[in-house]
C-alpha cells in the first residue's frame, strides 16, 4: 500500500513509518522538521502541508491512504501559529485526499479532546461532546481538528475517514506529554488530587495506528492500552518521588522552582482524570495491546537510567 | 481490627491490577484505611445493627436504594460498611457523590480511591454494567437537608434510578436508614456559608459541634424488586414505580423504628 504520512518527523509518526516500511507499505513523509536518517523504503519531503509542494506530492505519489500525524500539540508554539498549523494542515489534507481521490484516511488525535473535570463522567465514550477546551483554552484547535477532520465522514463519504483519539504514551523515546511531565526525579502533583491517568506503550499506538490502516476502518475510536493508574502509582513505579503542592502554590509557581512550564489550564489536567473506552475500536479492529501497565512503566523508566 | 480488615479487601471480588488498583482507580491500600476508620465506627461507636443481609445479592448488579436520615453521609458510609463487614465474600457498594465533593482536595482524591464516583448517570450505568453494586439516594441533598424533626420522613424521590434500572435489569433493594437524624440533629441548614465552600449548605447540629453522637444505627434492607420496562418509558409511569420503592421504604423505616429500643440509645443501652 502506498501511504502518506504528513508529520512524519515526530516520534511516534516514525515509530509508525519504521513498522509500515517494515511490512513492505510503500511510505512517504512531508515534514518541515528534518528526519535525517529515515530507514529504508521511507522517503521524506522536508516541506510544509499546507504549500503547494506539498500537493504535488499528493500528485505524484497517489497515495492509498493518509496517515495525519502532523498536528501541534506541545505548548511552545503560539496559540495562532497552532491554529494555523493545526486546523489550516488537516483541511488541506482532506481536501487534498478529495481532489486526488485517497480511499482513507487516518486523523490521529488525542483524548484531551474530552477535557478534564471535576463533573465529568470517569470514562469516555466517542458520543462524550469536546470539553477539552473550556478549561485549558489552548487546546482549542486541536479540539478543532479532531473535529474539522471528523466532518469529512459526511463531506467526503467516498474517503474512508477515522478519527483515532489515542491515550497518553509512555515508553523508551521519552516522548509525549506525561513522559514529559516524568521526566524530572520528582513529579509534582496538586496536593489532595491523584488523578487517573490513561496511557499505552509507543509502540502498541504505533501498531493500533498501523492496525486501523490495513482493516480499512471509518468513524471515531478511542484507542487506549491497560486500565488507568493513579498519576502517584506511576510516578512511583517508575522511580519517581511525588511531592505533593497546594493548588495555589502550583499555579502560581508555574514554570518556576522546577515546575513545568504549563498553562493554567494544564492545572485540571493533573487533578482530574481523562479516561476513553476504547471498546468500540477493539471491537471493530479487533486491536489488543501487548505491553501490560508495568511492561509499559519499566520501558520508560530502565530507558532512562541506561 | 487492621489484620480483618486487609483479609476482606483481598477478597473483595473486583479486578485489581498488580499495582492493587482497579479499572476505576479503587485502591487496596485506600480501602485497608478507609475500612479500618468505618469499621471502628461501625462497630463501636454507632454499633450498627444490619437486618435483611440474606436480601443483598453475592454476585451481579444490584441498585440499593434508600433514605437519608441526617445532615451528614453517615448512613452512605454505614450502608458500605454493612456490606464489607456482614457479607460473605465481602462487597463493595458504590455511591453517587455530590459533585462539589470532586471539586475539594483530598475529599475528591479519597472518594475516587475507595469508588465513590461523581453523582452522574454515565457513572452509574457504567458500574451496573460492570455487575458492581451501586447505592443511591434518590432524596439526594434534599435528603440530607432534613432537619431533626424530620428525620424519619421521606422527602421527593428523584426517579432517574428507576429510569437506570429498567435500562440494565437490575434488582432494586429496597433499605431504610434508621437513626442517622438522632446521631446528627441537624437544627438549621446554613445555605449561604455552604455556598461560599462550594456545598450546597452546611449542616449546623443542635449542640454545634460538627461530630455526630454515639447513637445506635440501624439498617433493615427489604426483599429485591423487579422491575419490567426499557427505561424510555413517560414519567407518569416512571414515577408510579418510584412512588412504589419509596413506599416500600417507609414501611421498612416504620419498621426500624417500631423495633428500636428506644428514642436515643446511648452505650450501654442496645
Amino acid at each position: 500500500m502506498r501511504v502518506l504520512l504528513p508529520g512524519i518527523s515526530g516520534l511516534l509518526a516514525r515509530i509508525v513509518a519504521t513498522k509500515l516500511a517494515a511490512r513492505d507499505h510503500e511510505v512517504v513523509g512531508i515534514d518541515v522538521r528534518p528526519w535525517a536518517e529515515p530507514p529504508k523504503g521511507v522517503v521524506i519531503h522536508t516541506i510544509d502541508i499546507r504549500k503547494r509542494a506539498a500537493e504535488d506530492v499528493f500528485r505524484t505519489f497517489r497515495p492509498d491512504a493518509v496517515i495525519h500525524m502532523g498536528t501541534v500539540t506541545h505548548l511552545r508554539e503560539k496559540s495562532e501559529d497552532r491554529y494555523r498549523i493545526n486546523l489550516g494542515g488537516t483541511r488541506a489534507v482532506w481536501d487534498h485526499c478529495h481532489t486526488y481521490k485517497v480511499p482513507a484516511a487516518i486523523f490521529v488525535g488525542r483524548h484531551t479532546y474530552y477535557g478534564a473535570a471535576p463533573d465529568s463522567p470517569l470514562y469516555h465514550t466517542e458520543e462524550d461532546p469536546p470539553s477539552g477546551a473550556t478549561s485549558f483554552p489552548e487546546l482549542a484547535d486541536l479540539v478543532a481538528a479532531d473535529l474539522y477532520a471528523g466532518s469529512a465522514l459526511w463531506r467526503f463519504p467516498e474517503i474512508a475517514t477515522s478519527v483515532l483519539r489515542l491515550c497518553y504514551t509512555l515508553g523508551p523515546s521519552h516522548h509525549g506529554t506525561l513522559a514529559g511531565f516524568m521526566n524530572a526525579r520528582r513529579v509534582p502533583m496538586v496536593l489532595g488530587f491523584d488523578p487517573l491517568f490513561q496511557f499505552m506503550h509507543e509502540d502498541d499506538a504505533a501498531d493500533a495506528i498501523v492496525v486501523a490502516l490495513e482493516k480499512k476502518t471509518r468513524g471515531v475510536f478511542n484507542v487506549s492500552g491497560p486500565p488507568p493508574l493513579p498519576l502517584s502509582v506511576i510516578a512511583h513505579a517508575a522511580g519517581r518521588k511525588t511531592f505533593p503542592i497546594p493548588e495555589v502554590f502550583f499555579r502560581g509557581f508555574l514554570g518556576r522552582f522546577g515546575l513545568p512550564g504549563l498553562p493554567q489550564g494544564a492545572v485540571a489536567h493533573i487533578k482530574y482524570p481523562i479516561v476513553i473506552d476504547s471498546m468500540r475500536f477493539k471491537k471493530t479492529i479487533g486491536y489488543r495491546y501487548e505491553h501490560d501497565a508495568e511492561a509499559t512503566i519499566d520501558a520508560f523508566a530502565k530507558s532512562q537510567t541506561s | 481490627m487492621r489484620r480483618e480488615v486487609r483479609e476482606r479487601v483481598d477478597r473483595l471480588e473486583l479486578p485489581f491490577s498488580r499495582f492493587g488498583v482497579d479499572n476505576y482507580g479503587i485502591s487496596k491500600k485506600h480501602l485497608a484505611d478507609w475500612f479500618t476508620l468505618l469499621g471502628v465506627l461501625y462497630k463501636h461507636y454507632f454499633r450498627v445493627q444490619a437486618h435483611g443481609m440474606e436480601h443483598i445479592p453475592r454476585r451481579g448488579r444490584a441498585m440499593l436504594i434508600g433514605n437519608h436520615s441526617g445532615g451528614i453521609a453517615l448512613d452512605g458510609a454505614m450502608v458500605i460498611a454493612s456490606l464489607f463487614f456482614e457479607l460473605e465474600p465481602p462487597r463493595l457498594a458504590q455511591g453517587m457523590v455530590e459533585k462539589f465533593l470532586n471539586r475539594v482536595p483530598l475529599a475528591s482524591l479519597w472518594m475516587n480511591r475507595v469508588g465513590q464516583l461523581t453523582g452522574l448517570p454515565e457513572n452509574a450505568l457504567r458500574l451496573l454494567e460492570d455487575d458492581r453494586i451501586l447505592m443511591v439516594f434518590p432524596e439526594g441533598a434534599r435528603g440530607t437537608a432534613k432537619l431533626y424533626w424530620e428525620r424519619t420522613s421521606l422527602v421527593q424521590f428523584g426517579t432517574g434510578f428507576m429510569r437506570l434500572a429498567l435500562q440494565t435489569n437490575t434488582p432494586i433493594i429496597p433499605f431504610g436508614f434508621i437513626g442517622g437524624g438522632d446521631a446528627f440533629p441537624t437544627v438549621f441548614n446554613a445555605v449561604e456559608l455552604g455556598r461560599m465552600l462550594g456545598a450546597p449548605y452546611i449542616p449546623i447540629s443542635a449542640y454545634l459541634f460538627p461530630v455526630p453522637l454515639p447513637v445506635q444505627l440501624a439498617v433493615h434492607y427489604g426483599e429485591p424488586m423487579h422491575f419490567e420496562g426499557t427505561g424510555n418509558e413517560d414519567d407518569k409511569a416512571i414515577e408510579a414505580k418510584v412512588e412504589q420503592v419509596k413506599s416500600r421504604i417507609a414501611d421498612l423505616i416504620d419498621h426500624g423504628e417500631k423495633a428500636r429500643a428506644g428514642f436515643l440509645s446511648l452505650p450501654g443501652r442496645p
